[in-house]
């Protein structure tokens, strides 16, 4: 897909976020909105996927580690067409399939269950072993968020993914500098985020999250590293990108927006309620 | 005298026939492969063998995302490791997800012995036991552990099961059959009822020896699978018998003493004693001082019978 209608796919993601959020009255919009481009680049232009069959073994596999995120990654599977779009609005309701944090046993298109933070790239690593295992060709791709990386479990798949020179896995994470009680380099410092991946054996490359092209360019180029490591992208990023009021926001990290916000919010973003 | 074989032996033989049958087979382990016994996996099959290292949490989420990819994933650790530091990736990635792992633990209860109260799990059946979709067992000798262990390897999602360190009496003939799910009279009463889990059968086959000599006749059952527990065969002990007696290396709250308890009060009201550790840590000494210290010998299965 050109580097225009990517963007384009990418807007819509950001008007079905704050749709969804609006929706629920709940849910993590800050999150969602830093990470739409990346997600947008993944799974319209890098992955191998089919909505038409989504347990394909063949499949590119994605786990989203921040799995709070989800309004992200549902957006983009609408859009893909794994379900209905108008189904985005069910979002954290009673019964829905669109669980409150990723659920892969109620949605197509979810390859891991995850919400507890640094579970998910340890999943993700589990994938990338035994698609080594299979000789398959598939690649594993994890978004991670920065605050996430606090988490020992984190620390504990990159060394894994190090030591079973897992090239077939691609992370990246989602750099936006603040967590739910603030910057992280107030609450626990997780810079520098490149040299410790470094040390831990990884290939680290750097994207401007929200630069289409350079998101692209940076996931191309992580899919030529097959060096026998592991390759992190650290994505630099704003919270809550493209709604002003919640941009370099940590309190809309988990909050949603009301009627009034919702609307400023969607009519910013090129579209109503 | 029968031969003794610790059922992590057990574990250890039926993972290599298991890894034979099925390539999809994979044995995880965090460092614990001589003690947990998958060295002899590593061996057979060194590419389908996964160190994780020092890091069970990791080890159990590697192994979701690994069953999720079609794999058979057998992962091993200490109870206490298993359970209890990695509890919330057990639920959330293996459980939750319904992931085709089986944690295959070893070193439960104060049979550890002399590594003392941070090694002796007595916490970690009730731990697993409350998670949805956890299939809980604790089988008593190397022919059903072998044999619940292949039993587990036929069905698609997630198993806990408790293995002894040491060497246990090999109780049940090699042909024997056994059904998770289902316990299994090892000895016939109408008196009194045993019920034994894991390694204290041998156990509660004495005590029912000793009762007999004065009259009573126990009815001994082996529980070997925790959960889904049978109730019909409690529910029947209850009818048939004067009372139970829960006999288990493991703490009183949340084991086999709370999941018999649970039957019984909503089912078949029945008098009831539990002999297990009574919400207390264990400490370093020989495997039969510890059982003599903290209740757990044949007289205090005796007494508790007497007791009903």
């Amino acid at each position: 897909m050109q580097i225009a209608e990517l963007k384009n796919v990418a807007a819509q993601v950001r008007r079905d976020i704050v749709t969804a959020v609006y929706s629920a009255q709940s849910g993590h919009p800050g999150g969602s909105l830093s990470c739409a481009d990346v997600l947008t680049a993944l799974y319209f232009e890098i992955m191998n996927v089919d909505p038409k069959n989504p347990k394909d073994p063949a499949r590119d596999r994605f786990v989203l580690s921040k799995g709070h995120a989800t309004p992200a990654l549902y957006s983009v599977l609408a859009e893909r067409g794994f379900f209905p779009v108008e189904e985005l609005t069910t979002f954290r309701k009673l019964g829905s399939r669109l669980q409150g944090h990723p659920n892969m046993e109620t949605l197509p298109g979810i390859d891991m269950s995850t919400g507890s933070l640094g579970q998910g790239i340890s999943a993700a690593v589990g994938m990338a072993i035994a698609g080594k295992l299979d000789n398959a060709s598939y690649r594993v791709y994890s978004v991670l968020g920065d605050g996430e990386l606090q988490e020992g479990l984190v620390w504990e798949a990159a060394m894994a993914a190090a030591h079973y020179k897992l090239d077939n896995l691609c992370a990246i994470v989602d750099n936006n500098g603040l967590q739910i009680d603030g910057p992280n380099d107030k609450v626990m410092k997780v810079n520098p985020i490149d040299e410790k991946f470094k040390a831990f054996g990884w290939n680290v490359l750097k994207a401007d999250g929200h630069d289409m092209e350079s998101v692209v360019n940076a996931l191309n180029e992580a899919k030529t590293l097959t060096n026998g490591k592991p390759t992190v992208i650290v994505a630099s990023t704003v919270k809550g990108k493209g709604v002003s009021f919640m941009e370099n926001n940590a309190g809309w990290h988990g909050k949603a927006p009301n009627r009034e916000q919702a609307e400023a919010a969607l009519k910013e973003l090129g579209g109503k309620l | 005298m029968a031969d003794k074989i610790a059922t992590r032996d057990s574990f250890a033989k039926a993972l290599v026939e298991l890894g034979a049958e099925n390539p999809n087979v994979i044995a995880m382990n965090a460092d614990l492969s001589a003690s947990t016994k998958t060295a002899d996996f590593e061996k057979a099959y060194p590419e389908r063998f996964i160190n994780a290292g020092i890091a069970e949490c990791n080890m159990l989420a590697m192994a979701a995302g690994m069953a999720h990819c079609g794999k058979t994933v057998f992962a091993s650790s200490f109870c206490m490791f298993a359970s209890g530091r990695a509890f919330e990736i057990i639920r959330n990635s293996i459980a939750h997800t319904n992931a085709n792992v089986k944690l295959c633990a070893s070193h439960g209860g104060l049979a550890v012995g002399e590594d003392g109260a941070t090694h002796q799990s007595v916490e970690d059946v009730a731990i697993m036991r409350d998670i949805p979709n956890m299939v809980v067992l604790s089988p008593a000798d190397d022919v059903s552990a072998r044999k619940l262990i292949k039993a587990c390897a036929a069905f698609e999602g997630p198993a806990y099961v408790r293995l002894g360190r040491a060497a246990a009496p090999v109780v049940y003939p090699e042909d024997m059959e056994f059904t998770i799910g289902k316990a299994v009279t090892v000895k016939e009463g109408n008196d009194v009822t045993i019920i034994s889990t894991g390694c204290m059968l041998e156990t509660c086959m004495k005590a029912a020896e000793q009762l007999a000599a004065e009259g009573i006749k126990a009815r001994v059952l082996d529980m070997h699978t925790i959960k889904p527990i049978d109730a019909d065969a409690i529910v029947a002990a209850a009818k048939e018998t004067k009372g139970i007696v829960t006999v288990e290396d493991h703490s009183v709250i949340g084991g086999l003493g709370s999941a018999v308890a649970e039957v019984l009060c909503t089912q078949q009201p029945a008098k009831m004693q539990m002999v297990g550790i009574k919400d207390t840590y264990g400490e370093s000494g020989k495997p039969d001082e510890l059982y003599e210290k903290y209740g757990l010998t044949v007289k205090d299965v005796v007494a508790a019978a007497k007791a009903l």
